[in-house]
């Protein structure tokens, strides 16, 4: 039932994308699709929610569709019901936005087709219940993602970033074809349900997880795999960032629950610790990355990187506790990856949403140029703002609960009897816990860069509130953010359902604990409750607040800004995004990135400028892609020599080949 | 009846760590002064300065926005929390079960994000240089902090503060060296987050060294007072968290009668005296780093905490 609905919803999605097609030159096209694809997303978001909720399995619907004699099939069980309802929440406030956000596209016939496809393409994803269909259905969301990130295909940087999305799009799926070759053996078992009763063994099983990790691992964005994100989520426009970003990168995050926890079967203890070292390398190198750029957007999207680190860690230690039978800590670490999926779906896309509000008054997106706009843009700093500190994990917003769910996972981790497991998780611990901190400092820099301070250009200067569309998408994302922080029990019992359908154990129900407390394991153990802290510090503020206009002098005079006595005209004194980053490139840049600053001081008497040069290396292009590239152009020269041959050396070639494939075929047993 | 009684303990608990809070302050001051053989101002000052503060106007930069003006609130209020939630003279605390070591150690994160916006709001070079410090100080202060509260927690089997001073003040915990690696960790990570000698002096206005300070330069009156609260309480915090998990002696257990309430206040007094004291003695005696030396401080206590974590996980028995 759900999934004949959900098709529906995707099949609308489509006649959508052809309705652009045709009418998107016209004027009112903008809104007109915009506003289709908000209304099917919000079905298509009731419809998930509902499926997670009742926690059924779900009928299977196939189409006579795809593979002959195969079919499509489709299914929707509680953790597809989940994963929809993350989609189309996106997808929901993308189309919201983009009402107010796409009539600011030079050429919305680039975008408006594509978009509607890319929707259904995620959904297509999660429902996918044979091998044929996912691939097909992944394909479709890389190449109409794709589609998007070329929308302003002029921009030298964009077509770089298409590009090299391309080409990692391909390895992706290669690798997950491979994995899924595997899971359905020589006997072709493409349906789910088949590839269940298929055992493999041991090697194998190891062999598709560690595939399933580098083709889920490389749409989602873990190192070293991530170095297409950074570049292809800024160059599309920027709900479709907000989607590629929050959404998407789920996506891949669902298929390799699906794989690891659904279809292979039971657990190695091993194959946690490829998942562990990657994810946990991921999380810091990807905030890093971020403490160094200066591109608003590009910012964003490292970070998206370091929260996927922080979603994968969690799953890795979910299959490091059901490999050793702990169902219960399993349970409560697979929750707290769900509920990040759920956080950072919802405060990415503020984000995401923030920057291109940003960008649409201002044209800007180098945050050095920015600058004091939280006083022409009130209400979008303000729900900016939010989504930094719930992305900072600050108490009492979401993310600060997930991440409290995580520790909890890792503190029940010393009942573990591998050796190896007991000196990597609390490793893995303190990287989780220094890229929360280096994430509370990145999004200090970038909300204190781009919305504080004086203006630094007059673009910055003279920039404006967006429209209300832009302005309700943000809010209703943000205070998302606030419930899911204050009242998590709810989100941890509606996650309950499909955590349970993976692993047969779910954390303890939350709505009957008094107070609207959580508990993971027991009360003594610990507990939070973040409705309580929000009052409590409400309250507190409030009575501060209260005594101090009661008490205090409340005079207050406006006057030029103090600066200890050296007030200075000019807004190109105070701190910018690179020297604010400058302690922790000293600290951290030093050994991970070998940065170098250089001081370049002209002659005395010379009055050109003196100039600070910071080179950086980034060890991913340089420990990895580098030697890739070099290979293969070293074998294409190689290759090169064949264009050259005369017809004689071309029909040899064709004989000898000829004869090995004979003499191959021949001595086959 | 009993929900009253705690209720009571709750509030008289938090107005004790708001009361105390500058006289700490200001012991800690009068020691230092005392260890220099100056005189020193009296301990009551930091409550006359707070007052004067009150009473005075706030000049604001004209450029300053409504967040600016909200922040001093938003970082008393969940310093004042943070406090609350800590046991100063009891065990089982009303609120302590809705809010854990680790939200504690979160709440004080999110004070340092607003101290550190409120110094970008104006825009000048001062208030940058004190929050991208200060940022860089946190990056580390904080993992640190959380392997600290790891090591705590595995021995105790909780983050609950309450739970693990009970569980300090009732089993035969003995000497353990991942409990010793975790207090000179705490330590170290409580002279950075307060600002002390030698990651940064309180006492300053020297351009190049500061930190805290460099942040507040264009905060005065009510706010000002509100800040230098917080950040009074901040210390208070601390000591009695390093008082309640390493000596918690004197904690009166829930339901205990009045006198032992009474001695535990007496104990509070006493380790509070004690920690104001060994930090002024230690302050004294060392010299001011340079910043670039901080993240070898810190990365020290990290790697401290780090290794207590590690060695509960690879022995059970420890």
């Amino acid at each position: 039932m759900a999934a004949t609905f959900t098709l529906l919803c995707v099949g609308i999605f489509l006649s959508i994308a052809v309705l652009a097609v045709l009418i998107g030159q016209t004027r009112n096209s903008t809104p007109a699709i915009y506003g289709g694809c908000l209304m099917i997303s919000l079905l298509a978001l009731a419809g998930g929610i509902i499926s997670l909720l009742t926690g059924a399995a779900g009928t299977e619907v196939v189409l006579p569709l795809g593979l002959p004699w195969i079919g499509a099939h489709f299914r929707i069980d509680p953790l597809a019901g989940f994963f929809l309802a993350v989609v189309n929440l996106g997808g929901a406030a993308a189309s919201l936005y983009g009402i107010g956000y796409g009539r600011h596209e030079h050429e919305p016939s680039r975008v408006l087709p594509f978009f509607p496809a890319f929707l259904a393409g995620m959904n297509l994803v999660v429902m996918a219940d044979d091998a044929f269909t996912f691939l097909f259905s992944w394909e479709f969301m890389s190449l109409s993602s794709w589609a998007l990130v070329m929308a302003h295909h002029g921009e030298r940087e964009n077509a770089r970033a298409g590009l090299v999305y391309l080409i990692m799009a391909s390895f992706g799926t290669l690798v997950l074809l491979l994995a899924f070759g595997l899971l359905a053996g020589p006997d072709g078992f493409y349906a789910f349900t088949a590839i269940r009763t298929h055992h493999l063994s041991q090697l194998q099983a190891g062999t598709v997880l560690v595939l399933a990790l580098l083709g889920t691992g490389s749409k989602a964005g873990l190192v070293p795999l991530h170095v297409w994100l950074p570049l292809a989520h800024p160059a599309a426009p920027s709900h479709v960032s907000a989607l590629m970003s929050g959404v998407m990168t789920k996506v891949a995050v669902y298929a390799f629950i699906r794989i690891a926890f659904d279809l292979l079967g039971p657990p190695d203890w091993w194959w946690s610790v490829p998942v562990l070292v990657m994810s946990g390398g991921s999380a810091v190198l990807g905030v890093l990355y971020a403490m160094m750029q200066d591109d608003l957007k590009r910012v964003l999207a490292y970070s998206t990187i370091e929260n996927i680190g922080i979603i994968f860690v969690t799953l890795g230690l979910a299959l490091t506790f059901e490999a050793n039978g702990l169902h219960a800590a399993g349970a409560l670490a697979l929750t707290a990856g769900l509920f990040h999926v759920l956080n950072h779906a919802l405060f990415k896309s503020v984000l995401f949403f923030g920057a291109g509000a940003v960008l649409v008054s201002t044209g800007l997106r180098r945050m050095d140029h920015l600058g004091g706009l939280i006083n022409p843009m009130p209400v979008t700093s303000i729900l900016v703002l939010v989504a930094c500190a719930a992305i900072s994990a600050l108490p009492p917003l979401n993310g600060f609960v997930s991440e409290w769910l995580a520790f909890q996972a890792i503190l029940l981790s010393p009942q573990l009897p591998q050796w190896g497991l007991r000196l990597l998780v609390p490793a893995v611990g303190a990287l989780l816990a220094l890229s929360a901190a280096l994430a509370a400092a990145c999004f200090v820099r970038v909300f204190g860069i781009v919305f504080l301070g004086r203006p630094r250009t007059p673009a910055a200067q003279q920039a404006r509130e967006v429209d209300l569309w832009s302005q309700s998408a943000m809010a209703v994302l943000a205070s998302l953010c606030l419930l899911a922080g204050i009242l998590p029990g709810f989100i941890i019992d509606s996650i309950a359902p499909s955590v349970y359908s993976l692993i047969k154990a779910r954390m303890p129900v939350q709505g009957q604990i008094q107070w609207l407390s959580i508990v993971p394991v027991a009360e003594s153990r610990s507990s939070y409750n973040g409705l309580l802290v929000f009052i409590f510090s409400a309250v507190s503020a409030a009575l501060a607040a209260f005594i101090i206009h009661r008490f205090a002098s409340r005079a207050t005079r406006r006057a030029p800004i103090w600066d200890c006595g050296f007030p200075d005209p000019s807004p190109a004194t105070q701190y910018s995004a690179e020297s604010f980053a400058q302690p922790i490139r000293r600290v951290f840049g030093t050994p991970v990135f070998r940065a170098r600053e250089q001081v370049e001081m002209p002659e005395p008497g010379n009055l050109a400028p003196a100039r600070i040069i910071v080179t950086l290396h980034d060890p991913a292009w340089e420990a990895l892609y580098t030697p890739i590239t070099n290979a293969v152009s070293f074998v294409a020269r190689q290759l090169d020599r064949l264009q050259f041959l005369t017809i004689r050396h071309y029909l040899g070639f064709v004989f000898f080949a000829l004869v090995t494939l004979l003499m191959v075929l021949a001595l086959w047993p | 009846m009993a929900v009253i009684a705690d209720l009571a303990i709750q509030g008289i608990q938090m107005l004790l760590v708001l009361c105390l809070a500058p006289a700490l302050t200001g012991f800690v001051r009068k020691v230092k002064a005392r260890l220099l053989r100056r005189r020193g101002p009296s301990i009551l000052q930091p409550y006359r300065d707070l007052w004067r503060l009150m009473r005075k106007e706030v000049v604001l930069a004209e450029n300053a926005s409504w967040l600016f003006r909200a922040i001093p609130y938003l970082i008393f209020s969940a310093t004042w929390v943070a406090a609350a939630l800590v046991p100063t003279f009891a065990t089982g605390l009303l609120f302590s079960w809705s809010a854990d070591l680790i939200a504690v150690t979160a709440l004080l994160g999110s004070t340092r994000f607003f101290l550190a916006l409120a110094g970008m709001d104006v825009g000048t070079s001062f208030g940058g240089i004190g929050s991208s410090r200060e940022v860089m100080i946190a990056t580390l202060a904080e993992p640190a902090m959380i392997m600290i509260v790891f090591t705590l927690a595995l021995l105790a089997g909780s983050t609950q503060l309450s739970s693990l001073a009970g569980f300090m003040l009732t089993s035969p915990v003995g000497l353990r060296v991942s409990l010793g690696l975790a207090l000179i960790a705490l330590v170290m990570v409580a002279v950075a987050e307060n600002g002390r000698i030698p990651i940064d002096n309180p006492a300053t206005h020297l351009e190049l060294t500061m930190v805290h300070e460099a942040m507040l330069l264009e905060y005065s009156g009510r706010h000002l007072a509100l800040i230098e609260l917080a950040a009074s309480l901040k210390l208070l915090l601390y000591v009695s968290l390093i008082g309640c998990v390493f000596l918690p002696w004197g904690l009166s257990p829930p339901g205990a009668d009045v006198s032992t309430r009474l001695v535990g206040v007496g104990a509070y007094g006493l380790k509070l005296a004690a920690g104001g004291f060994l930090l002024a003695f230690f302050e004294t005696t060392v010299a001011k780093m340079r910043v670039f030396r901080v993240p070898e401080f810190l990365g020290a206590a990290l790697m401290l905490g780090l290794l207590g974590t590690l060695l509960l996980f690879v022995s059970r028995s420890l």
